[in-house]
């Protein structure tokens, strides 16, 4: 089956998942042959009723998901809500206490060499040989994945290539910068075109560009077929690639949605004004109370008034029309969605750490020997 | 099974590129040993004699196992470095035999030893050093040699998947491996230690090995006629199968841990 079959299969799938409440996920429509496809599964990952405990504390704690074949699903959430270790659980790396989880068609506690011939994991850190070259790397791998000698070290070239590594192909992989090191890293990861790739916070410390160059790829895999899922703790990534997100909080899925969709059910769009002249900040304020038919808010400081508004063009026509017609200095006007920022707010009904959910720091909430850090 | 022992030799391939990747650890490495034989041989060996032949002699067996004993560092460095970077986490996630890693570097260690053997062995005979019993003789001490490496790479391998801190482990084998040293007989006579170390110093693993190996070369020993310095070669053998008896379910189960 080709990679536009399987992504016609996957959407077709969509159609058939239902959501319930409360983070519980049942996935419909499963096919007569076990949820295969001609050998691609609808539903690349489920997860029901996931628990683990570390020393007496949960880290998961009903953790459910359902992500359908050829999509990206993104996991956002504060550190230390339990990302990392879903993602490790699914890789096979952890044992778990409870629930199922079934990764590619196969079993993760049943049948893990099956899943592990299906996935591949790109960590938060660089999870390659520092002392060995990118092409040593890369080959090795390959190798231990049991490809041909001369089949691992085309298979590294091509890979050289598209990521843009040849020309360091043979310097030790510490001396990469970062940017580097994460790109050999996924090249590692896609030596055999896994058809589930977890990525663990795949950005974390990188700079814009590599960034960007990380998200083409996952886009390009997509397109391909490949279903992914992502953890990660910035909001304009999850919204950049997933088609869903699973907002995550203290080891479960408290809300679940296309990013759109989440940020639907935080409530409106608001209408928002930067006055020139604080002394007219009351008379503005009445003024969109009007135009909208909803309280305005007004901050002084920044002289900044907001309106919840339903219809998006007229509240911003009439609008902008009134604050002319009243000789109002305007620095800024427009329709604002409420960020995800203010939807985990709402969702989790506590803020994030701010350093936590925007700051691009490089220590995470890891764990190393089966143990939180 | 044939998986498993193609995915160990790769393995084992990934460890010897290391070697050649970073020769200059290997000559850091050798400094140690090379700087036992000149000091301990030239400055101290014309004023001690032990029983009236050449304390170089009496030395360099020492000097050899002391240099696998030391080995113990880089493995297990090797072991929580490939844990602690996530290497291992990928390796786990991949369809890899999962006694790769340990198979491989056991293996590679083995040939690390042997390429060290024959650094030593040269260097051995460069100061005068002789082995007096023929070659038989001579491999048969190079093989208990070797086997005392391999059970140091279980211990190394443990301690790697134990310690949370690749720096740390340094740290802890230095004030590991010295005292065993020291209190065994490579330096000098048990005998004449304080009677509690002495004995300490009889049954350490290092000194069966040593005196094995001195008595295989026909290198000058203590002549001491303790029953463990008496029967140093059936030591030689069952120390290092005793601790590879310990340390390789230790460091499998650690591993297995690394999913818990």
């Amino acid at each position: 089956m080709g990679p536009a079959t399987a992504r016609a299969a996957g959407r077709e799938h969509r159609r058939l998942t239902v959501v319930h409440q409360g983070g519980q996920r049942f996935v419909r429509g499963w096919s007569a042959d076990g949820g295969k496809l001609g050998g691609m599964t609808e539903t690349a990952i489920v997860a029901e009723g996931l628990r683990k405990t570390y020393k007496g504390v949960a880290a998961l704690d009903g953790f459910g998901l359902s992500v359908p074949a050829g999509t990206v699903c993104g996991l956002l959430g504060p550190n230390g809500a339990g990302k990392t270790t879903a993602v490790r659980i699914l890789a096979t790396l952890l044992r778990f206490d409870a629930g199922r989880v079934e990764v590619a068609g196969a079993d993760v506690s049943r049948q893990p060499e099956l899943v592990r011939d299906r996935i591949a994991l790109t960590g938060q850190y660089s999870a390659v040989d520092g002392s060995l070259s990118g092409r040593q790397n890369l080959v090795l791998f390959g190798r231990l994945q049991h490809l041909g000698r001369r089949a691992a070290k085309e298979r590294a070239e091509e890979l050289l290539e598209q990521f843009d590594l040849t020309g360091v192909a043979d310097r030790s992989a510490t001396e990469y910068s970062g940017g580097m090191q994460r790109r050999l890293d996924l090249a590692a990861s896609l030596i055999r075109a896994p058809q589930v790739l977890f990525l663990d916070e795949p950005t974390t410390g990188l700079d814009p560009r590599s960034r960007n160059q990380v998200w083409d790829t996952v886009r390009k895999l997509v397109a391909d077929g490949t279903t992914v899922l992502l953890t990660t703790q910035y909001l304009d990534e999850a919204d950049h690639l997933a088609d869903r997100i699973s907002v995550v909080d203290t080891g479960r899925v408290v809300a679940e949605g296309t990013p759109d969709e989440l940020k639907a059910r935080i409530g409106a769009d608001r209408l928002e004004v930067v006055i020139r002249d604080q002394g007219r900040l009351a008379e503005t304020a009445a003024l969109l109370s009007r135009v909208a038919g909803a309280p305005a808010d007004a901050d002084p400081d920044t002289r900044r008034l907001r309106v919840a508004v339903t219809d998006r063009v007229d509240a911003l026509v009439e609008s902008a029309r009134a604050l002319r017609d009243a000789g109002i200095a305007v620095d800024d006007l427009g329709i604002r969605r409420p960020t995800l920022d203010e939807a985990f707010l709402r969702l989790t009904g506590h803020r994030a750490d701010e350093k936590e959910l925007t700051g691009h720091r490089a220590d995470d909430d890891t764990i190393v020997n089966g143990e939180i850090r | 099974m044939t998986t498993a022992l193609a995915d160990g030799w790769v393995m084992t391939g990934r460890y010897l590129r290391h070697v050649v990747r970073e020769p200059e650890q290997i000559i850091l490495y050798f400094s140690l040993p090379i700087m036992f034989t000149l000091v301990f041989g030239y400055v101290f060996g014309s004023g001690m004699a032990v029983g009236g032949v050449s304390y170089r002699e009496f030395l360099l067996p020492g000097v050899f196992v002391m240099t696998q004993l030391y080995g113990l560092g880089a493995t297990a460095t090797a072991i929580s470095l490939d844990i602690n970077r996530g290497v291992v986490d990928r390796f786990r996630s991949m369809p890899t035999a999962r006694s790769a890693l340990m198979v491989g570097r056991s293996t590679a260690d083995l040939v690390r030893a042997l390429i060290e053997m024959a650094v030593l062995l040269t260097c051995g005979v460069l100061v005068g050093w002789q082995a007096h019993r023929g070659i038989g003789m001579a491999l048969a001490a190079i093989g208990l040699i070797l086997l005392l490496r391999l059970a140091l790479t279980w211990v190394g391998m443990y301690l790697g998947s134990v310690v949370p801190n690749p720096d740390t482990v340094s740290l802890i084998v230095f004030p590991l491996a010295f005292p065993l040293t020291a209190l065994s007989n490579v330096f000098v006579a048990p005998e004449q230690m304080p009677a509690w170390l002495g004995a300490i110093s009889q049954w350490n693993p290092i000194s069966a090995t040593v005196a094995a190996a001195r008595e295989l070369f026909g290198n000058p020993g203590l002549g001491s006629d303790a029953w463990p310095a008496e029967n140093a070669i059936l030591l030689a053998v069952v120390w290092p199968l005793a601790l590879i008896a310990i340390f390789a379910p230790l460091a499998v189960r650690r591993y297995r841990l690394l999913g818990k």
